[in-house]
């Protein structure tokens, strides 16, 4: 029957735009990016916006970023942490949270009674205060970052970031499973009124790793 | 009508009746205007943030004029990228096909109950009460869904089916139904979002754990990768995409944009239409099936229900460029009085008035009503990042209507009657028109950026005259 059904949608498709005139080529003249090309004020954009949408936003060098975790975690009651495949074992090192690895897979439930996750990213949009994960290397699987109710993320910079969705999208692998994240969860819901806080993860810290030591 | 298109709001009266209903509903017009004023400044600032918001417009208009006109081929390469990603593609040419096809689906996996995702195209086909019907729970998990759902409620906005409701509303709803749902809202529960928001989580978590089956819409297919992509807010939309072990989407058959690139013009557009963000908390993608992530079983269900009848209408095919945003319900005068529920449809608004009357035809009184169902002020074209020319198409569709039988002159003459309340003396009337007529020439090139601020602000609707709406109307109506 869907078989039929696709023959007959496709005919109709057909037949409805047949007598319709050739539409125009797209104009993009649209700007790749709003946003200024210098690293520093580029990452200082990244900063201003993810705050904006009350995520927690710290930066280090990367000596300092072990120590850092560690306190995020412990500022958050954290006792249990899942560890991503591939996620650099020094980043950990300081903390005292039972680390849970996903191999063999956890179950929903299990990530349930997890405190936090803790990933690095695939890249970072300035302009939208967003950081993408493409379950690449220290990512994990989808499921890692949202169950559990603390998410801390580490956006390597400058190479990382980028200004704009459209310098982002080429960055990024379809075949992949995306997550777009812009804060923590949030809605609308009540009265249009934005307050964060739904299902998934409630409190976003991102750490901005530059090579330079924290305000050098 | 009600196989083909929903069974939600069969026996509705024709517009105008409902809006008299509506707009003698005190509560609920100050639910809708507190909201839609709320929103509709936001949406101003973040759409002026971009310097170049006219031109990402005209883009996004452009590839979904392009797409409809070649909308066959997209989807056939949409089709064979889904499949050779591992998902199965199915085609349903109306909702009682598609609501066969997905409750096949879920038959096949043993389950009783499934997870959603807010999803327009599913409420459009009824598809929760075909399950219900069918012995499968469908529960919602979007939090106004819920709060609709709970509420035994139709859904009165596209992004926000809760609208109509405020927030000691809800609370009561939540204490009174969750009981009933699963697990009850927590003890002593106040009207503050945080915790209703809270309530939901606490609500929906064991439900999420366990699921076996999501279903979603999406916003959008990229023909070329054969990736969906679901935009949201709350993280429902990422449970119902990442935990269950099969995975449902239900999209039409318009949703389709060609390639990847495409996406970089309406993730810019779209949360700042819609939410009024520079971008929305959560965007899951995904592409068929992937290796110990997500769903293992990944079925698309293509819809059409009355698409390509809108699609043969030269005029009003530009309707199928909408992006689901709700920026036109948000600016509306008739909207902001009557609420969502007077269309009689789960499109309300600008959009649905000229959405619906092409998708299921104008033989009910109530479709028959909706062009008529505008004062076309223009607000809808202006905000409208797809630039849909909405007052267009409503003349349009009511020269159709007038020359279906007869019956348009009758309830032209109801609907200027019921909306001539909008614009609260004919000199105000005029007057908007007069502006929005001379204004819209300008379009789309001209307006949108700092400057249509300003513009909108001559175009801000006079305040409720002191005298009660509903002594105004008792007096005035014949």
């Amino acid at each position: 029957m869907t078989t039929d059904s696709r023959a007959r949608v496709l005919a109709r498709i057909r037949a409805a735009v047949a007598g319709a005139p050739e539409a125009p080529d797209v104009t993009r003249g649209y700007r790749t990016s709003h946003a200024t090309e210098d690293p520093d004020a580029l990452l200082d954009l990244l900063h201003e916006n993810l705050a904006d949408y009350r995520a927690h936003v710290h930066r280090s060098g990367p000596d300092g970023l072990p120590e850092l975790i560690a306190v995020l975690l412990a500022e958050r009651g954290v006792r249990s942490v899942v560890v991503p495949p591939g996620l650099p074992e020094e980043w950990l090192a300081a903390t005292g949270a039972e680390r849970r690895s996903d191999a063999p897979r956890l179950t929903p439930y299990e990530l349930d009674g997890i405190d936090a996750v803790v990933t690095g990213c695939a890249v970072a949009i300035a302009e939208t205060g967003t950081i993408v994960l493409d379950g690449g290397p220290g990512q994990g699987r989808r499921a890692l970052t949202l169950v559990p109710d603390l998410h801390v993320c580490v956006v390597g910079a400058p190479e990382q970031v980028v200004a704009s969705v459209p310098q982002a999208l080429p960055r990024l692998d379809p075949a992949r499973p995306l997550t777009w994240i812009s804060g923590p969860s949030a809605t609308s819901d009540i009265e249009l009124d934005r307050v964060e806080g739904v299902h998934g993860p409630r409190t976003l810290e991102v750490i901005l790793v530059t090579p330079r030591p924290a305000g050098g | 009508m009600s196989d083909t298109f929903g069974g939600t709001f069969v026996g509705m009266p024709a517009f105008p009746e409902a809006a008299r209903a509506a707009v003698g509903d005190a509560t609920l017009r100050a639910n809708l205007r507190h909201a839609t004023h709320t929103i509709r400044d936001k949406r101003a600032r973040a759409v002026a943030e971009l310097d170049d918001w006219a031109e990402l417009r005209q883009a996004g208009k452009e590839i979904k004029d392009r797409t409809l006109r070649h909308l066959a081929d997209h989807l056939l390469r949409l089709e064979e990228a889904v499949t050779a990603a591992g998902g199965t593609v199915h085609w349903a040419a109306d909702a009682a096909e598609a609501n066969r096809i997905v409750t096949g689906l879920v038959r096949a996996t043993g389950e009783t109950e499934v997870v959603k995702v807010k999803s327009m195209a599913t409420q459009e086909i009824g598809l929760n009460e075909h399950l219900a019907a069918e012995g499968i729970a469908a529960y919602e998990t979007d939090l106004a869904e819920l709060i609709v759902q709970l509420g035994e409620d139709r859904p009165s906005h596209i992004l926000v089916p809760a609208i109509h409701r405020n927030r000691g509303e809800i609370r009561d709803i939540f204490r009174e139904k969750m009981g009933s749902w699963g697990r009850p809202a927590p003890e002593g529960l106040s009207d503050t979002p945080a915790d209703l928001a809270e309530a939901a989580r606490l609500h929906l978590r064991e439900k999420f754990l366990r699921a076996k089956v999501g279903i979603s819409g999406a916003n959008f297919m990229v023909a070329e990768t054969g990736t969906l992509v679901v935009v949201e807010s709350e993280g429902n939309g990422r449970m119902c995409l990442t935990l269950p072990e099969t995975l449902i989407s239900v999209v039409g058959v318009e949703k389709v944009v060609p390639t990847w690139r495409d996406l970089e013009v309406f993730l810019q557009t779209l949360p700042r239409s819609s939410t009024a963000e520079r971008m929305n908390p959560y965007t899951s993608m995904w592409t068929g099936t992937s290796d110990d992530d997500g769903p293992s079983d990944f079925h698309l269900v293509l819809l059409d229900n009355g698409r390509t009848d809108a699609l043969a209408d030269e005029v009003g095919r530009q309707a199928l460029r909408c992006i689901r945003c709700s920026a036109c319900l948000n600016v509306c005068p008739v909207y902001e009085r009557a609420g969502g529920h007077a269309y009689g449809s789960v499109y309300p608004g600008p959009i649905g008035a000229i959405l619906t009357p092409q998708l299921r035809g104008t033989v009910s009184e109530v479709d028959a009503s909706l062009p008529y169902a505008s004062s076309l002020c223009g607000a809808c074209y202006e905000v409208c990042p797809v630039a849909i020319d909405i007052p267009k198409v409503l003349v349009h569709l009511r020269e159709r209507v007038a020359a279906e039988g007869g019956r348009g002159h009758r309830l032209e003459r109801a609907a200027i009657k019921a909306s001539s309340w909008v614009l609260d003396h004919p000199t105000a009337l005029a007057a908007g028109e007069r502006i929005a007529s001379a204004t819209r020439a300008l379009h789309p090139k001209r307006l949108p950026g700092p400057g249509a601020r300003q513009w909108s602000e001559h175009r801000n609707l006079p305040e409720l005259p002191a005298e009660p709406f509903r002594d105004w109307w008792k007096r005035n109506r014949r």
